[in-house]
Parts: structure tokens; C-alpha cells; sequence
């Protein structure tokens, strides 16, 4: 009855998969593991207790939202917008990637100005569509559709690859409790430490993928190179 | 690095330290509880009042609970969300006039309180044996004060705690879902779910050769991301089937295998459908017409970065 105790896994897998209520999915799977690894009503309380107790470095998010909200009204924002106007010569293409520079080297220390939502709509789309213009020509559909992608893009792996870099953050500290786990203590500075080669390779890496498809498709729907 | 630490606390100071960090997180959270039992404008007061009290219970006091008494509350904690009856109470947005004018006030040092957490826990994680979770709290207290400085019309004791259960209701019971996973994951190697999927997986891949175990490890990460659309769920189980057994068991570097495995995961997450806050949700928000249109944006980079990564891992096992 060894395959029993997979089940857990199984529920977590299809639920996942299913897009069913994330915390049903691990609720059921605590319960169902705990029954089928033979833990007992008792012992399955007690493991959860002692493991959720375990994880609450993974809280420590809550006492950075006394200031996030205040950094917000204190026009966090409104600064971010300033500094990424400072790009000279800007195009499409300069403007996404000055965003993700500054959103890699911020997200490092765990601040965020708003995402898609928050800063990319009401900030960088329309700062790269008023740099298409200043370049003379009149924005087309497609290279505004393509500029929502390519800006979505570098949020998103600015911040996955960046995000790892902040000692204390989510994801170093969920890799140091399953390692404990494991019987292997690790410290979350050594984590951080390890990802940085990755975080430079990736923001490189989009940065260039950035400018060159900005540049082809310039080319593309205007005819020229800049 | 240890010989860095010149600054050292002993551990009962440590321990102490870290335990009023777990109450101020859980009374952050009781205040939630309180605030949204008491607001009329809250369309579920109950649930939502449960859902943050419990949480608050545990976090402050856990470390003196009875461990069953702790795994109770947790129960207790998620039947709420599973019923949909966590909601969102009054919400005090500031409006974009109200930032710009305290921006006209405050200005580009804004940015000096921003880092100040990020920049606190890295030199306290250099310099001294403290913890992250003590360090991260100071760096939040001495940003208070920073503020409090800056504009102390605006930036009132009261406004700190408001804001902050502003940014709780607005992540909702999803925020739990980091600890909840952790939580699964202890359960899983207590249960010995480990130990089966590792005879399962050892009758496809060959034990022994670490190069191939790092191999399917990552391309595991990003595949089984892809599939479940979050890698923090990936990676608690990936690690306890494949990355123990079949990698670490052999004397690889836990930090580096363990570490870059989410990243790895984080390469799927860039290619799949299944992460729709961050793949799909942008196309609605941008009103983009093509659904696919933020991950065909991404799909190179996640290649080259899962290439690159699983270079890294053989390189510096």
C-alpha cells in the first residue's frame, strides 16, 4: 500500500492542473496524506501544527506591508515615472528595457511599483508609444500589440529572476525549509548569493531579445532601423 | 562568509528576537481579523474575522502552543478561503492627486525607505549571526521612522497599520499559500512520500550519475511547473522525490541544486498558460488581442535561461 501515500501528490497535480481553490488542493492533500501515511487524526494535527509553525518565516512578507502601502501614498510611483523619463533618445524599445533595469535592480531589494496594472499601463505603454511618435511616425496596432508583450515580458522575468536575490525573500526561504527537510541547512544569503550569475545572465538576455525584436520590428512596420 | 560575522547574538537573545517578530506579524494580522469582523461595508465579516485571527493566533503564539492545538487552528484557518468567505471590507485607496501632491513634498528620497528592508537584511545577513525574518523587520521599522520624518502630516502611526491591512485584503487568503505549501511539504516527508516517488522515478532515470540526475531535475522543475502553473508547489515535491535522492544524495551542493531547481521552475511559469496572474491576466489588463501574446514574449529567454542554469548546476555541483 506503499502507492497510497502518493495520492497527496496526485491531488496536488490535478487540482493544480484543474484550476481548483489552491487551498482546498493542499488542504486535501494534508488530510489525505496524513491519513493514507498512516499518521492518525492526532498525529496529523500535531504535523501540520509543527510545520506550519515551522514555516512562517514564509509570513514575513506581512510587516513589509506597513510600508508598502505608505511608500505608495508617498508617490513611490510618481518617483519611478521620473526616473525612467531620464532615457535619452528613447524608443519602444529603450523605454521597456530602461523599465526593466530599474524593476530588476528594485525588485533585488523586494519593491515593486504596481506591475502590469499599477506602472506598465499607466506608465511605460504610453512612454513608448509617445517615443514611437517623437520618432515621426504614427504608431501601428500590431507594433503597440507587440510593445504590450515584449513590456509584460520584462516584468515578469525581471521580477522572477530578481525577486530571488532579496535575502528573505519567498522563494529562498520555501528552498531552505524543504532542504531542511531534507536533513541540509543552508543559509538564505548562500541561496540569494547562487541566483546572482542566473539574475544577470537573464536580464542580458531579455534585454537583448528586447532590442532586437524592437529593432526588426521597426523595420517591419516603418521601414527604417532606429 | 562566517568570518565576515563580527557582530554576534547569543542564541536565547536569537530566539527571543525572532519569537517578537512572529508576534508582530500575528498581531498584524489579528488587527485584519478585527478590523474586517467590525466593518459593515465587509459582505462576509465572519469568514474573513476567522480566517485572519486564526492565522494571527498561530503565527504569534506557536512557538508556546501545543503542536495540535497549532494544527487545529491551521484547519480552522482554511475553511474560510474554501467556502469563499474571505472578502474584502472598506478600502481606503489614495487617489492619484493625493500621491502626486505627496510626492511634490516628499520627492526622489522616497526611494531611501524603499530599499531600506532589502538593504538592512543584506548587510545584517553579511555582518551578524541575526535573523533574516529580524533583520527584514528592523529594515521596516527604521523605514517607518524614515517616513514618519519625511511627512509626519501624512505618515501617522495609524496609517502604517491601515495601509497594511489594506495590502493584506487586496493579496487575500492566497498569501497563505507559500506557508501552506512549505506546511505540505513537511507533511509529505513525514507521510515517506519521498521515498516512493524516488523507487518510481529509479526505475526510468539511473542512479548513480549525478550529471543526469541535475538534468532531469530541472527540465522536472520547468515541465512539472509548466504543468501546475506554480513552482512553489513544483518544488517542495520535486525536490523531496528527485532532487534528494537522485542529486543531493550523491554530495552535490545543496544550495546551488536546491536553489537554482526554482528558477528552473520559474522558466516554466515563463511558458505556461496555467500562471494566469502572470501570463494571462497582463493580456486582459492590456486588452491585448492575441491570448498568448505575453508568453510568446518570454519563451526565449526561458530556454536560454534553463540551458544556462543546467550548465550552471553541472559546473559548480
Amino acid at each position: 500500500m506503499e502507492y497510497l501515500k502518493l495520492v497527496g501528490v496526485l491531488i496536488v497535480i490535478l487540482g493544480f492542473t484543474l484550476k481548483l481553490d489552491s487551498i482546498l488542493i493542499i488542504f486535501l492533500a494534508l488530510i489525505v496524506t496524513g491519513f493514507a501515511g498512516g499518521l492518525g487524526l492526532d498525529g496529523l494535527l500535531e504535523a501540520i501544527g509543527t510545520n506550519f509553525v515551522a514555516n512562517r518565516s514564509m509570513a514575513i512578507f506581512i510587516p513589509i506591508l506597513l510600508i508598502t502601502g505608505v511608500l505608495e501614498r508617498n508617490g513611490l510611483r510618481e518617483a519611478a515615472t521620473d526616473l525612467i523619463k531620464k532615457v535619452k533618445g528613447a524608443t519602444a524599445g529603450k523605454v521597456v528595457v530602461a523599465y526593466g533595469v530599474m524593476r530588476a535592480i528594485f525588485g533585488a531589494f523586494n519593491v515593486g511599483f504596481g506591475g502590469v496594472a499599477g506602472f506598465v499601463r499607466p506608465v511605460v505603454l504610453p512612454m513608448a508609444e509617445a517615443a514611437v511618435k517623437n520618432q515621426g511616425h504614427e504608431a501601428k496596432e500590431e507594433h503597440i500589440e507587440d510593445i504590450k508583450g515584449m513590456s509584460s515580458a520584462m516584468e515578469n522575468i525581471t521580477w522572477f529572476f530578481f525577486q530571488v536575490l532579496f535575502v528573505g525573500g519567498a522563494g529562498g526561504v520555501l528552498v531552505q525549509s524543504t532542504l531542511a527537510s531534507l536533513g541540509y541547512e543552508v543559509e538564505l544569503i548562500e541561496l540569494a548569493a547562487a541566483e546572482i550569475p542566473v539574475a544577470i545572465v537573464a536580464l542580458v538576455a531579455v534585454c537583448v531579445v528586447t532590442f532586437v525584436k524592437d529593432k526588426k520590428i521597426s523595420k517591419k512596420y516603418y521601414g527604417t532601423e532606429k | 562568509m562566517a568570518n565576515l560575522k563580527f557582530i554576534q547574538i547569543n542564541e536565547v537573545l536569537g530566539a527571543n528576537l525572532l519569537n517578537l517578530v512572529w508576534v508582530i506579524i500575528g498581531l498584524i494580522a489579528i488587527y485584519a481579523a478585527i478590523k474586517n469582523f467590525l466593518d459593515k461595508e465587509n459582505p462576509s465579516r465572519i469568514g474573513t474575522g476567522v480566517f485572519w485571527g486564526a492565522f494571527g493566533v498561530v503565527c504569534a503564539f506557536g512557538t508556546w502552543l501545543p503542536a495540535k492545538v497549532s494544527g487545529a487552528l491551521v484547519i480552522l484557518m482554511c475553511l474560510p478561503p474554501i467556502f469563499k468567505k474571505v472578502k474584502v471590507g472598506h478600502v481606503d485607496t489614495p487617489s492619484k492627486e493625493h500621491t502626486e501632491e505627496q510626492y511634490h513634498k516628499v520627492g526622489m528620497k522616497i526611494f531611501f525607505p524603499a530599499i531600506c528592508v532589502g538593504l538592512f537584511s543584506l548587510v545584517m545577513a553579511f555582518f551578524t549571526n541575526i535573523s533574516s525574518m529580524v533583520a527584514v523587520t528592523l529594515g521596516v521599522i527604521v523605514a517607518m521612522i524614515i517616513l514618519m520624518a519625511y511627512n509626519p502630516s501624512e505618515n501617522k502611526p495609524v496609517v502604517f497599520l491601515k495601509e497594511s491591512e489594506r495590502f493584506l485584503s487586496i493579496m487575500g487568503p492566497l498569501c497563505m499559500l507559500p506557508q501552506l505549501l512549505g506546511c505540505l511539504g513537511g507533511v509529505f516527508t513525514a507521510a515517506g512520500v519521498g521515498e516512493v516517488v524516488a523507487g518510481m522515478v529509479e526505475n526510468i532515470v539511473p542512479k548513480g550519475n549525478v550529471n543526469v540526475g541535475i538534468i532531469v531535475f530541472a527540465i522536472g522543475m520547468a515541465l512539472f511547473t509548466m504543468i501546475m502553473g506554480n513552482a512553489f508547489a513544483a518544488i517542495t515535491v520535486m525536490t523531496v522525490g528527485i532532487g534528494g535522492p537522485f542529486v543531493l544524495a550523491y554530495g552535490a551542493n545543496p544550495v546551488i541544486i536546491g536553489m537554482l531547481a526554482l528558477t528552473c521552475g520559474y522558466c516554466g511559469t515563463l511558458c505556461t498558460p496555467m500562471a494566469a496572474n502572470f501570463n494571462i491576466v497582463p493580456v486582459a489588463i492590456l486588452n491585448m488581442k492575441d491570448r498568448w501574446g505575453v508568453i510568446k514574449n518570454q519563451v526565449v529567454v526561458a530556454i536560454i535561461m534553463l540551458i544556462f542554469q543546467i550548465g550552471y548546476m553541472i559546473a559548480f555541483k
